[in-house]
């Protein structure tokens, strides 16, 4: 337990969460405002689940091992479904949020939308909820101690770090699928998010069977983050043509053609050659046809062809 | 408090301890959370400046009605306007002051959790005159009520003091007492911080670096604070002693004994600032009469920088060289709308060379910046400093209290941008953090503590 492990366990946790931040949030003042208040959301949803537990405990016998940890998993579910609960308050306060800064915004459009007010409400409650479970041991991994010296495992710290990136990934994607769900309401969404926490709160009795908490609760964040993906608009072309196309410039490319605010990088093909087509451009007007222009190995081909 | 002198009494009580502290013999030194002497002392200034031809004055006419009635005049002509523009500009004025706050805090928690003078108990201050080291929890409730009473009394009667004394224009006394008050705190405060950091880091310095060091950094600190300066260093140097105060406050007031009084000194924002009679509110309209800026040099600024007023372009050469920098401008936090004299403020915000702005809704438009007394920062800084020492060594405690005071400024500051008018920072704030320091410690504690014994997750 050294600086190395601090250092590692920290970036292993809070990393991914921290780029994220970083280059999606911090830029925009309303989104940090946001994540603070997704943040203190979960807190309370925390403190009202720790209260009940709390009573439940006060009340019943300390040294009944069987019913203390009936009501450490009763308190554990319990939780899980206030956070779930506080996430669809969270969502009605933005929803109120949203009519609001519309009204007062100039041109009739809210500056953030509500997809992108769940990807920050997720992160917020990510993030508190990583920071919750970790700083406490991390701070723990500053000082002298040797790890699972009595017989646990010695991969707690590790195993710990890992476990809260995949929440507070985990938290990101249900925020966007939960508050996709609520918007359209597809019940069914949300109760796969439930679901889908539940279970990951449940695997993590497994502990320190590491392999059957962390593995499922990855898989579980790979479909999950998938399923967001989707649902935000993604799909398997926008994917390769992101991953294909990557020296074209959206400002380069979109301001050649005159397509003003197209928001992909990469186009649907179908769709450009017919605007393409349709708007006479001169570009088309070449011997090339319009999808020439898009086969993703001819490199920045639209700058080339002005 | 965010708008007008929210903590002016908050930082009247500081300048006593330190008196106390220091020698029986040492003149009164203000406070620097006394946002009252900061003021007054920043109101003579402005005064001066006003009359070096501020850019209040080729707003004659809009400075006509700006001047005593014409703000509710102007105000209603720019109502909507303002209004679009509050909410327009309000997230971004939150988050001008989430960094500060959040530094602030940053400061206090790293120096408590690494530097353990500041949580060693080691003797009271004169202002909590009863002691807590009593056998029975009703005698030391008892006595930490008692100490709460005391200091609060003596908060009011310095703000009342104060107020008095910018109503009879004494300026001078005023500005001398911020003066001291700001050196005690940049020279002697600073040299007891960094001594308890060099022995914490057992790391060697001789007297004459440290002489050196201390007097470059108290030099620049006094002329930034009281004079001109570049505004980001302005604010570093206010986050810097509001942290110093807030650690002395974290380490001679008792334990008990701090809890009541963060509890009564809200109370008290909220009635000094609200009610009629209040010698906060009575300390902004006086202000707001005279057309003068309020507490400026104890405020923290995170105004923007606009150019100096420059309604008209012919004062647009005189501008800068006038009022740029002008680091003793700055007023307690207000998010006010431009029609007030923070058109002043905003003038000393700008070493950007001039550019004529030919409105002045435009001129007004620019100048939107937020101010928050120190005083707040001070007691966030506090509560989250305790919460820090003493909260069992537990992390979550001091995250919670955190994000709760970060909410509660939020809050506080979307009620300002619904009211428009000088609002007392610290109650919400300062309820949601005691709410959740205590339900923290007692209630999410053992839970997450069982929690992380199994390694569960939630």
């Amino acid at each position: 337990m050294t600086l190395a492990v601090f250092f590692g366990c920290t970036f292993i946790a809070f990393g991914p969460a921290f780029g994220l931040f970083i280059f999606t949030i911090a830029r925009d003042p309303l989104r940090i405002i946001i994540l603070i208040a997704g943040a203190f959301f979960w807190l309370v949803s925390l403190l009202l689940s720790s209260l009940i537990w709390f009573i439940a405990v006060k009340a019943s016998d300390p040294q009944d091992e069987r019913l203390q940890k009936g009501l450490l998993i009763f308190g554990v579910m319990f939780s899980v479904l206030l956070q779930e609960a506080f996430r669809f308050l969270y969502y009605k306060l933005l929803r109120k949020a949203i009519e609001g800064l519309v009204a007062l915004s100039e041109d009739g459009c809210s500056p953030i939308s509500i997809q992108q007010m769940a990807y920050v409400a997720g992160v917020g409650f990510g993030l508190m909820s990583g920071a919750f479970s970790m700083i406490n041991l991390l701070a723990d991994a500053l000082g002298p101690g040797t790890v699972g010296i009595h017989g646990d495992s010695q991969l707690y710290f590790l195993t710990s770090a890992f476990m809260t990136m995949v929440l507070i990934f985990l938290h990101t994607f249900w925020g966007i699928l939960f508050f996709h769900g609520c918007e359209h309401r597809r019940w069914w969404e949300i109760a796969a998010v439930v679901i889908m926490h539940l279970t990951v709160s449940g695997l993590s009795f497994c502990n320190p069977l590491y392999v059957g908490s962390l593995v499922p609760s990855y898989l579980l964040m790979a479909a999950a983050a998938a399923w967001a993906y989707l649902l935000s608009g993604g799909s398997a072309q926008n994917l390769r043509r992101f991953l294909l196309c990557k020296c074209c410039s959206r400002k380069g490319v979109g301001d050649t053609l005159g397509l003003v605010g197209y928001q992909d990088c990469c186009w649907d093909g179908e769709r450009l050659s017919q605007w393409l087509k349709q708007e006479h451009h001169p570009l088309v007007s070449q011997t090339r046809g319009a999808g020439d222009f898009l086969r993703p190995w001819s490199g920045c081909y639209l700058s080339l062809e002005k | 408090m965010i708008t007008f002198m929210n903590n002016s009494d908050s930082e009247e009580e500081p300048c006593n301890e330190r008196t106390s502290l220091m020698s029986a013999e040492s003149p009164p030194v203000p406070s620097y959370q006394d946002g009252l002497q900061a003021s007054a002392a920043g109101e003579a200034q402005a005064h001066r400046k006003r009359r070096a031809g501020s850019n209040r004055g080729p707003n004659n006419i809009a400075g006509g009605e700006m001047s005593g009635s014409g703000i509710p005049v102007r105000e209603s002509a720019l109502e909507n306007e303002e209004e679009e523009l509050t909410l327009k500009y309000g997230a971004k004025h939150v988050i001008m002051l989430f960094v500060p706050v959040t530094l602030c805090m940053i400061v206090v928690v790293a120096t408590i959790k690494s530097v353990r003078f500041y949580t060693e108990k080691n003797g009271q201050l004169i202002y909590t005159p009863f002691s807590e080291d009593t056998p029975s929890v009703g005698q030391r409730l008892l006595n930490s009520v008692l100490n709460t009473i005391v200091m609060i009394s003596v908060i009011i009667v310095m703000t009342v003091f104060l107020v008095l004394l910018y109503k009879y224009r004494c300026y001078k006394f005023i500005h001398g007492w911020l003066i001291l008050s700001s050196l005690m705190l940049l020279f002697l405060f600073t040299y007891i911080y960094l001594g308890e950091v060099l022995k914490t880091y057992n790391v060697a310095m001789d007297y004459p670096t440290l002489f050196i060091v201390i007097w470059n950094f108290g030099a620049v600190g006094m002329i930034c604070i009281h004079w001109k300066g570049p505004l980001q260093l302005q604010q570093a140097y206010l986050i810097m002693i509001s942290a110093l105060m807030a650690l002395v406050f974290i380490k001679y007031l008792p334990e008990w004994s701090a809890w009541v009084i963060l509890g009564a000194i809200s109370i008290y924002d909220l009635m000094a600032v609200l009610c009629p009679k209040g010698p906060l509110r009575m300390l902004v309209e006086t202000a707001q009469e005279r057309n003068e800026p309020i507490f400026p040099a104890l405020i923290y600024s995170s105004a923007m920088m606009w150019t100096v007023g420059m309604a008209k372009p012919d004062t647009a050469a005189r501008g800068p060289s006038q009022q740029t920098w002008d680091a003793a401008e700055d007023g307690r936090e207000h998010l006010r709308s431009p029609s007030h004299a923070e058109s002043q403020m905003s003038e000393t915000r700008s070493p950007v060379p001039t550019h004529p702005i030919t409105s002045l809704e435009e001129l007004e438009e620019e100048e939107r910046g937020v101010k928050l007394g120190l005083g707040d920062f001070i007691f966030y800084s506090v509560l989250v400093g305790k919460a820090a020492a003493t909260a069992s060594g537990d992390w979550n405690t001091t995250l919670a209290c955190f994000v709760a005071i970060l909410i509660g400024l939020c809050l506080t500051l979307l009620l300002l941008a619904v009211f428009k008018k000088a609002l007392p920072a610290l109650p919400i704030s300062i309820t949601f953090g005691l709410i959740f320091y205590f339900s923290t410690d007692n209630l999410v504690r053992p839970f997450m503590d069982t929690l992380a014994s199994h390694q569960l997750y939630i």
